[in-house]
């Protein structure tokens, strides 16, 4: 049994939260904010080294498997003298929106749990360290924040999502009313479970349900966009094609300082969703210990990008010492043939390869809008009415009544165990209640009865 | 006069709330006085003959844990036992005994005249004794005053009770009781909030007249059940069956016809019934496509020739019944022994107790049982024990004991009724329980008994069961978790033989017990040598036991998680006297409901309906920042003792 977060004096959770400071969008820094108890236990081990109040570190933040995902500056503010007035670590890395979200979702695994919407605030408000004027503004914003994530304000904001949860929501309810019934009224000569069809209709909300994980990624996408790397030698013309890509909206181009082999960043959007673009060094396998350093942040960006963009110049004969760092096997490639106009060679995809080829010519703009539909592609995005900017909270409840409903089909389908599909069945909804707002056990026994003639 | 002997707990009522408060506060070691109108009537059935069935059972189980009565005098009136839910796993498995009315009297009568420190008066109360806000004892109706600190109120639908057979309708209380209606004027003038609430009985029927070759038999399980830990079927009397039968087009066109005359569509009675024991003539009304209706022929008893259709309560006319009775095939020439009636009766807010039952308005006094809100023997039973022994408790100096929803369905019962109310007569379902799968009967035993026996409650010879029987549940589960099963071993090839799979790795017994289709019995019968277990291992409690604790243990790890979130919140305390329409941020709906429910805690604060996130995180806002200035009192009746998780 795992053990429950300690709880203070008065009872309230003092597990560990963490979220994303900054807000979203491109800026230049990402803040990773962590707050409670285990917070520089988890600062510790992201950054992998020993933190001291209010000393700032540069390193490396890695996962679990010890995979760098980003690097920048380690913060750690010792409770009471910070913010909330509990521990305090703060993760300064890039600013890409997807960047963040994988140095936060690092942060999760290692303990931290999503803060809810103006959880930083109360903690702050709750530890005395905002005065009593500001508190009365806190529990406004907290009601105004944490409405947001009930139903009414995902209703409101997100028309479509809420509508769809509800819909879930709605058929989950209709099922659990049939197996409740079977088990509160097994004298009733209605025999509810086979009336009910439970197994079939549990199979068809969990397609449902995969549905709307499929667009809420779609949403995701939208809302925290995509992060490109681009790889090649230095002189295939990598900047012109960010450029290129980059269109009328100026791509801008934001040179790192500090390092040896710099990165290059773009922001930019392609079809509404925001795009970073980062240029990588070569990967060519190299003796100087400088140009090493800088393919091997060429490769880290790789493992944590969406897309990789390999780019070739195809009047460059040494074009296949292009090799694909390890551990990107996962992400989707397209190889970019680049500088066509120097060649008779048609713009536009290349049929019959092994990985997507498009063919364009940086400096023209010759397939380049070709290029531009293959990324899209490449990173899941499809024109689609019912798109909507979930969260990735929304997301992950909607995995989790996913893997519930999953486990319910199985149980039903099995002769046994009734109770234990009532089980995973309140758990799914207990899952979208914190989407909607939940039901209780006698809303439950209000559908029963009124659909049902029940009772002697 | 005034009684020359005082008493620690006065139980007034001996219905089954009474007594069950009467012999609980008794074990606990209060002096404990029973008043009853009648001690003919002690632990009289008014309704149907049965004790058990779906989520009741699972009360009267927590009751035996706790050494209460009622499941020891339903295995000696029992004359029918059935398992329900036998396929749909061992949380919802509910015993439902029938009942001989006049055996089940006899037992408990019997119980409570055998219970050590609790004495016995036939005298109806007219007023109680209140000196400095507090109860101080009790006036009977020829004056006799009896004094104790506590009293514990289980009067049943005494309060403004209306009987209704068709159009005509007269005071009253339960078929053939006088309505006390004296003690009502006391309590009316107390600050409690009433409502009002109807339930109702079908006719009764002479079995001679009855032709039972039409209709199906139902005849019990066999090997016969108990409903009590310590119980043995050697406790019960000659088994009968029960019988079915249906209403058909006939009784329906019957019922539509006299539907001007009915109580409940004419709008005469105002009182809300029960949506899971609905009159016939509502059921034909709101389910008119049905073409028939089951009703279960029970009968009264082993000395009597009454039986009790179960599932045509009604409250039309009396010529409406008649033929309605005589439409239904086994009926046509049927002999009526008592009409059916519906009856309307006040019930005080539930919302106006102390979870430990004791009233908010008045210290001392208590209340249990139908007076509550709720209805059905087993949901008054729970009740009256929890009564009963808050109320010896208190007189003792000591905490009461408030179990969680976690914990037993007694918690379940009075945690939906201080913090929510109820706005029907309130029974139990298994899935009001959200950790139905830790509330079995199998275990009710293992969740109360030694919580029973740190209160006083449980007795040696219970005691010593429960220890001997968690040794062998101890020794049978840890033989089987240290016995590593070699794959390929001569004990694997015997284990193939249960499931006709092989072992492709090694593990424990308990490991492999918890695989889909492997029972217990047959794993220990096979591996008796490997085991070497003692007499009474095999025992049939025990093994299923251990087999239900493998089987569930993930589900239950997972229900821990929530559970341990819930116990947070259940720390945070709200003022007693917090003003929750002057909070700002709050909704005006989230303002009325809390000022209606009142919750003590945070986590009651989540479980009132339509409670919102945001509406919890202005009021922890708003707790903080009361606590932060030193305003909120300190804790009440907190759930502070418990088996545990």
């Amino acid at each position: 049994m795992p053990t429950p977060p300690k709880a203070d004096s008065l009872g309230l959770d003092v597990d560990t939260i963490a979220a994303v400071a900054t807000p979203v969008g491109s800026g230049g820094v990402g803040i990773v904010r962590i707050s409670g108890p285990r917070a520089r236990a988890i600062g510790e081990t992201v950054s992998a080294r020993s933190l001291h109040p209010r000393e700032a570190f540069y390193c490396r933040f890695r996962n679990a498997q010890g995979e760098v995902v980003d690097d920048g500056i380690v913060l750690y503010f010792a409770g009471p003298a910070s913010f909330t007035g509990e521990d305090v670590v703060e993760l300064q890395g890039h600013g890409g929106p997807v960047v963040v979200q994988m140095v936060l979702g690092i942060v999760l695994e290692a303990g931290a749990r999503q803060a809810r919407p103006g959880e930083f605030s109360e903690r702050a408000y709750l530890n005395g360290k905002m005065d009593l004027a500001q508190a009365e503004a806190i529990a406004d914003l907290i009601s105004s924040s944490s409405t947001a994530a009930a139903r009414g304000a995902v209703r409101s904001l997100q028309g479509v999502f809420s509508e769809r949860v509800r819909k879930i929501d709605e058929a989950v309810l209709g099922v659990r009313m049939y197996v409740e019934a079977a088990i509160d009224f097994p004298e009733e000569e209605v025999d509810f479970l086979s009336e009910g069809d439970i197994a079939a209709r549990i199979t068809a909300i969990l397609a449902d349900v995969d549905d709307l994980i499929r667009d809420s990624r779609q949403g995701v996408l939208l809302r925290d966009g995509v992060t490109i790397a681009l790889l090649g030698a230095p002189n295939v013309g990598k900047s012109s094609l960010l450029n290129a890509l980059a269109g009328e909206d100026r791509a801008i181009v934001t040179d790192i300082p500090g390092t040896t082999r710099d990165l290059v960043r773009a922001d930019l959007e392609l079809a509404g969703i925001p795009v970073t673009v980062v240029d990588t060094a070569g990967l060519r396998t190299t003796d100087d210990p400088v140009e090493r350093e800088g393919v091997r942040r060429a490769e880290d960006q790789a493992r944590s990008a969406d897309l990789i963009l390999v780019v070739t110049d195809v009047t460059d004969p040494n074009e296949c010492s292009i090799e694909l760092p390890e551990a990107s096997q996962e992400i989707p490639v397209i190889q970019v043939h680049n500088k066509i106009d120097r060649t008779s060679a048609p713009p536009g995809p290349l049929t019959g390869e092994p990985l997507p080829v498009v063919r364009v010519s940086a400096l023209t703009g010759d397939g380049i809008d070709e290029l531009r539909a293959q990324i899209l592609a490449a990173v899941g995005y499809t024109e689609h009415a019912g798109t909507f900017t979930a969260r990735q909270r929304h997301l992950l409840a909607l995995q989790a009544a996913a893997a519930g409903l999953a486990r319910a089909a199985g149980l039903a389908a099995s002769a046994d165990g009734g109770e234990l599909v009532a089980e995973e069945l309140r758990g799914v909804h207990t899952e979208l209640g914190t989407l909607l707002g939940g039901i209780t056990a006698d809303d439950l026994l209000g559908e029963i009865f009124s659909s049902f003639c029940i009772g002697k | 006069m005034q009684f020359p002997e005082s008493f620690d707990v006065i139980v007034i009522g001996a219905g089954h709330a009474g007594a069950e408060a009467a012999a609980a506060a008794a074990r606990v070691g209060a002096r404990t006085l029973l008043l009853t109108q009648s001690i003919e009537t002690i632990g009289q059935m008014s309704c149907n003959p049965a004790i058990g069935g779906i989520g009741k059972s699972h009360l009267v189980r927590e009751i035996d844990a706790l050494d209460g009565i009622m499941a020891k005098a339903a295995d000696r009136a029992g004359i029918q036992f059935r398992i329900l839910n036998s396929s749909k796993g061992p949380a919802v498995r509910a015993t439902r005994a029938q009942a001989d009315r006049a055996l089940y009297r006899q037992a408990i009568r019997e119980l409570l005249e055998a219970q050590e420190n609790l004495y016995l008066f036939q005298q109806s109360v007219v007023d109680l004794i209140v000196e400095d806000g507090s109860v101080r004892g009790v006036v009977t109706q020829i004056g006799l005053e009896f004094r104790a600190p506590c009293v514990v109120l289980t009067t049943g639908t005494f309060l403004g009770g209306r009987i209704h057979i068709g159009l005509d309708n007269h005071p009253g209380g339960r078929a053939g009781d006088a309505p006390s209606n004296a003690l009502a004027e006391r309590l009316r003038a107390l600050p409690f909030r009433v409502d009002r609430l109807k339930t109702g009985t079908p006719p009764r029927i002479d079995a001679r007249s009855v032709d039972f070759s039409v209709m199906a038999e139902q005849p019990g399980d066999e090997p016969i059940p108990c409903l009590s830990f310590l119980g043995s079927p050697d406790d019960h009397p000659r088994q009968v069956s029960c019988h079915v039968t249906h209403t058909n087009d006939r009784t329906h066109s019957l019922i539509r016809a006299a539907l001007d005359r009915s109580p409940l569509y004419t709008g005469v009675i105002e009182g809300v019934g029960p949506r899971y024991c609905p009159s016939i003539e509502d059921k034909v009304v709101r389910f008119s496509e049905r073409t028939e209706h089951q009703i279960f022929v029970e009968p009264e008893g082993l000395d009597t020739h009454e039986l009790y259709p179960n599932g045509i309560s009604t409250s039309l006319p009396f010529d409406v019944q008649v033929a309605l009775v005589r439409s239904i095939a086994g009926f046509e020439r049927a002999h009526i022994t008592r009409p059916g009636y519906a009856i309307e009766y006040d019930f005080f807010d539930p919302r106006d107790l102390h979870y430990s039952l004791e009233t908010k308005a008045l210290e001392g006094l208590f209340f249990a049982g139908q007076i509550n809100g709720t209805t059905g023997y087993e949901e008054a039973a729970a009740q009256g024990l929890l009564a009963g022994t808050n109320a010896a408790l208190k007189v003792a100096g000591r905490a009461p004991w408030c179990p969680r929803r976690d914990e037993a369905y007694l918690g379940v019962l009075v945690d939906d009724l201080v913090n929510m109310g109820t706005k029907e007569p309130y029974r139990m379902f298994t899935s009001r329980a959200e950790f139905r799968l830790r509330l079995r009967e199998d275990n009710a035993d293992h969740r109360l008994t030694p919580v029973g026996r740190d209160l006083g409650l449980v007795g040696e010879k219970r005691w010593d069961a429960y220890t001997t029987k968690r040794e062998r549940v101890e020794r049978v589960h840890g033989r089987m978790a240290t016995r590593n099963v070699i794959a390929g071993s001569e004990v694997a090839d015997r284990l193939a033989s249960l499931t006709g799979e092989r072992m492709t790795r090694d593990q424990t017994l308990i490991t492999y017990l918890k695989r889909p289709g492997v029972g217990i019995a047959a794993l220990v019968g096979l591996l008796g040598d490997v085991l070497d277990l003692q007499d009474g291992d095999l025992d049939g409690q025990v093994l299923a036991q251990v087999e239900v604790e493998a089987k569930y243990e993930g589900y239950i790890a997972r229900q821990e998680e929530e559970i341990a979130r819930i116990r947070r919140h259940e720390g945070l305390k709200l003022d007693e006297g917090l003003d929750f329409a002057g909070i700002e941020g709050l909704s005006a709906e989230l303002k009325q409901k809390l000022t209606e429910a009142r919750p003590s805690t945070l986590a009651r604060a989540a479980r009132i309906p339509g409670m919102t996130a945001a509406g919890l995180s202005v009021l922890l806002v708003h707790a903080r920042r009361a606590r932060a200035t030193g305003a909120v009192a300190a804790p009440e009746d907190e759930p502070a003792r418990g088996s545990g998780g």
